[in-house]
């Protein structure tokens, strides 16, 4: 099992941010490096949902702002390790829309359950697989640190 | 020009973040990208050689589908595009 490392400060930053826009489902992207078994995320960018026809149940980044936020990484020396999002009254499981949707192989997509507008579970899924074709969500490790 | 390649295509780009490539067009970029490491054209392209409707191509801040010459739209030396897999989803 692979294993997503990132501070209680990030942690707490992406889960606050599902129950600010709940109850719409919130995304953004984690910064990182990568390292032995998993991604080490050391920023969370708060992005902007553009499914305002159903933010209840959908999320989307705009893909000029995940250029931006791409072009700010790299000037740090960071990696796009992965997404995260909200489900709002909805579990913290990865659903059919998420996989379908779902095409950054080797990346972490986090899911934060936001029950009754409080964040609830937060569960990791690592993309595997060598393609497209070949793609599968596997359950990942949350390591908090300091 | 200078092609930006995200991070769940490096593992076929021989772990590089970016390519630097001599192209006169959008699609001659491509090309040479795809010459330079072949096992990326599957990941890019579809068996009909279309780009995959999840790959975004951004010409600096532009969207290649929606400038009036689309692929063949001309670039310089200058110019960067970033190769963006689209992420969205839902419950």
């Amino acid at each position: 099992m692979s294993i997503l490392r990132l501070t209680q400060a990030i942690y707490d930053q992406i889960r606050a941010h599902g129950e600010q826009t709940y109850p719409h489902e919130c995304c953004g992207a984690l910064l990182g490096h990568s390292m032995q078994g998993g991604w080490h995320v050391v920023a969370a960018i708060p992005a902007g949902n553009t499914r305002t026809d159903s933010a209840h149940n959908r999320y989307q980044i705009a893909p000029l702002e995940l250029v931006k936020i791409e072009r700010e990484a790299r000037s740090q020396g960071l990696d796009i390790a992965g997404f995260y999002h909200s489900h709002p009254d909805h579990p913290a499981q990865w659903s059919q829309t998420d996989f379908a949707e779902a095409h950054w192989l080797g990346c972490s997509y986090v899911i934060t359950e936001v029950a009754n507008g409080k964040a609830a579970v937060t569960n990791s899924f690592h993309l595997a697989g060598a393609s497209e074709e070949e793609k599968r969500f596997e359950q990942e490790t949350i390591v908090l640190e300091e | 020009m200078t092609i930006n390649i995200p991070t769940p295509l490096r593992v076929y780009a021989a772990g590089s973040g970016c390519a630097t490539v001599e192209a006169g067009t959008v699609a001659d970029a491509l090309k040479a990208l795809t010459d330079m490491h072949p096992e990326l054209r599957k990941h890019l392209f579809t068996p009909e050689g279309k780009v995959r409707s999840f790959v975004n191509l951004y010409l600096n801040d532009e969207d290649v589908r929606y400038l009036p010459a689309k692929e063949e739209t001309v670039v310089t030396d200058e110019d960067t595009l970033s190769i963006i897999p689209s992420i969205a989803g839902g419950d």
